[in-house]
C-alpha cells in the first residue's frame, strides 16, 4: 500500500454557459472523473484573470485550466477569443520562466459535451499527476 | 557622446519660456555628480541656466511625467523626448493618458545613453568627473591623479546596446537629424534563453527574480504603467510594497507586471535601467513582444497613435494556447 501517493489539486475555471452546464452533463451521464479537479465557475472565460492563475498555483493547485465555450459561441459574442489572447501569451511566459507547460491548458467544452469534458479532465489530470507536486509556482506557507 | 549640445538644448528652452511659449520645462537637472541626473520641472529662466543638464546620463524617459504634471496645471510644458521615448509618448496619447495641447515636444537625437553602474563596475567607485573624449569617456577619480578612459559603447544602458530606433515618432519640433528605425536583433537574448532547457530557464530566473527587493521602481518608472490604482498597492493583496517572503511573490510580482503591459510595452527599457538591482526585466517584456509578433503580426507599441494594442484586439483565426507549444517544438 502506497501512503504518500500525490494526489494533485486541479483548479478548473468552467464559464457559466457552456463547460459549467458541460460538466454538469458529465454528472447527469455518470461520467467518471476525478474528484481532484475542482470546479470554479466563472461568468466568461474572460473573466480569468493571469492573477487567478497564478493565486491558484500559490494556494496550491498543481494544475489550472480553463474551460470555455468555443470560438465563436461566446454568450457575450467574443469573450473567448479575448481568453485565447491572453491565455496563449501568459502560457508561454510561464514556459519561459521554466514552469511546466503541462500545469496549464484551455479546453473549448460546449454544454452539449458531457463526454469531452469528462475526458478532457482524465486526461489532465493524468498529465499533471505524472508531473507530480507544483514545486515551481509554490508557496510554502500556503502548503496545508 | 550627444551629437546635439546642452548649450543649444537650454538656449532654445529658454527663448521658449521667455517668449510665453511654455510655462515651464521638463528637463534634466545637475545632481551631486555629473552621472546623478534627477528629472526636474522648470518654472524660471535662472533655474534652467543654473540647472539644465543634457549629458550621456539623461537616460530618464520623460513620457510618464506628462501624465501627472499636465494634471490641473496651466499652460504649456515643454519635453524634451529622445526617440525611444516618442514611443511612449505616442502610447500614451493612444491611451488618452495626457492632453496634447498642453505639451511642446522638441525631438531630441540620442547616441545612446551610459549605464553609470557599468561605468562603476570598469573603474570603481569614487568618480568625481567624467569627461567625453572621441570614443571614450576621461574618467577622473577622487583619490587617483590618472585618468581612466572606458570605451563609450563598453557602457551603454542594455536597452541602448539593442537601440530600436533613432526615429523621432512625435513631436513638435526637432532639434538635430532624423534617424531611422534600426533592426537591432533585440529579440536574441531572448531567443538564446527560449533554446534553453524549462529546468535551465527556471534556474535563470530564480537567479535572477530572487534579487528582488520589491521597490516597485520598475513599476513606477514605466510608462505603459500609469493605472492610478494599482493591484500591487491594494493591502487585500497580501502582495503589497514589502521585499518578496519567497520564491513565488518574485515571480508573481514580475509576471504580473510584464502582462499588465503586454502589447503596450513600447521597449523603452525604463524597467531595466532603473533597476536596483540590475535584474534584466526588459527580456520579459520583451519576451511578450517577441511573442505577440510571432503570433498576431509585427506589432510596435506607439509607432502610430490610436493604434489597437494586440491583446485588445481578436481574429476568429488566431492560433490556440496549446498551439502555442506544438508550433515551437516542431521548430526545433
Amino acid at each position: 500500500m502506497q501512503v504518500n501517493e500525490h494526489k494533485p489539486l486541479i483548479v478548473a475555471f468552467c464559464c457559466n454557459w457552456c463547460s459549467y452546464a458541460g460538466a454538469d452533463l458529465a454528472g447527469n451521464n455518470r461520467l467518471n472523473y476525478p474528484a481532484d479537479v475542482k470546479i470554479i465557475r466563472v461568468p466568461c472565460s474572460c473573466r480569468v484573470n493571469p492573477m487567478f492563475i497564478l493565486r491558484a498555483f500559490q494556494r496550491g493547485a498543481d494544475g489550472v485550466i480553463i474551460c470555455g465555450c468555443h470560438p465563436g459561441d461566446c454568450h457575450y459574442t467574443s469573450g473567448n477569443y479575448y481568453t485565447r489572447r491572453r491565455m496563449a501569451a501568459l502560457f508561454s511566459m510561464l514556459d519561459f520562466l521554466g514552469i511546466e507547460k503541462e500545469r496549464t491548458r484551455v479546453e473549448w467544452v460546449s454544454a452539449a459535451e458531457g463526454a469531452k469534458f469528462a475526458a478532457t479532465m482524465n486526461d489532465f489530470v493524468e498529465k499533471v499527476t505524472a508531473l507530480g507536486e507544483n514545486k515551481r509556482l509554490e508557496d510554502l506557507r500556503c502548503k496545508r | 557622446m550627444q551629437k546635439i549640445t546642452q548649450d543649444k538644448l537650454l538656449e532654445k528652452a529658454v527663448s521658449l519660456l521667455s517668449n510665453g511659449t511654455v510655462s515651464a520645462v521638463l528637463g534634466w537637472s545637475k545632481g551631486e555628480f555629473s552621472y546623478d541626473v534627477t528629472p526636474k520641472m522648470f518654472k524660471t529662466e535662472d533655474d534652467l541656466k543654473e540647472n539644465f543638464i543634457w549629458n550621456d546620463f539623461c537616460g530618464v524617459n520623460f513620457s510618464k511625467y506628462l501624465v501627472s504634471k499636465t494634471d490641473r496645471f496651466e499652460g504649456k510644458i515643454l519635453v524634451f523626448l529622445k526617440p525611444c521615448d516618442t514611443y511612449s509618448f505616442n502610447q500614451l496619447l493612444t491611451e488618452h493618458r495626457f492632453d496634447r495641447e498642453k505639451v511642446y515636444a522638441i525631438g531630441v537625437p540620442c547616441e545612446g545613453m551610459v549605464d553609470v553602474s557599468k561605468l562603476k563596475a570598469k573603474t570603481g567607485e569614487g568618480i568625481s568627473e567624467i569627461k567625453e573624449d572621441g570614443e571614450n569617456l576621461k574618467v577622473t577619480k577622487i583619490y587617483e591623479d590618472n585618468q581612466v578612459a572606458v570605451p563609450f559603447k563598453d557602457v551603454l544602458l542594455e536597452r541602448c546596446i539593442n537601440c530600436k530606433s533613432k526615429k523621432h515618432v512625435a513631436y513638435d519640433e526637432l532639434m538635430g537629424d532624423e534617424g531611422e528605425v534600426i533592426d537591432s536583433n533585440r529579440f536574441d537574448e531572448v531567443a538564446k534563453l527560449e533554446a534553453l532547457t524549462p529546468d535551465e530557464r527556471f534556474a535563470f530566473w530564480q537567479n535572477e527574480l530572487s534579487r528582488c527587493i520589491r521597490c516597485n521602481a520598475c513599476r513606477d518608472a514605466c510608462p505603459a504603467c500609469t493605472c492610478e490604482k494599482c493591484v500591487f498597492d491594494n493591502p487585500a493583496s497580501g502582495v503589497e510594497n514589502k521585499a518578496p517572503a519567497n520564491s513565488f511573490e518574485e515571480k508573481m510580482f514580475h509576471i504580473i507586471r510584464a502582462y499588465h503591459v503586454a502589447g503596450r510595452c513600447t521597449d523603452c527599457g525604463e524597467c531595466s535601467r532603473v533597476c536596483p538591482q540590475n535584474i534584466p526585466l526588459h527580456l520579459l517584456n520583451r519576451k511578450f513582444i517577441k511573442d505577440i509578433n510571432e503570433f498576431y503580426g509585427e506589432y510596435q507599441a506607439g509607432a502610430e497613435v490610436g493604434s489597437r494594442a494586440p491583446l485588445v484586439d481578436y481574429t476568429t483565426e488566431d492560433l490556440e494556447p496549446g498551439e502555442v507549444f506544438d508550433r515551437r517544438d516542431t521548430d526545433a
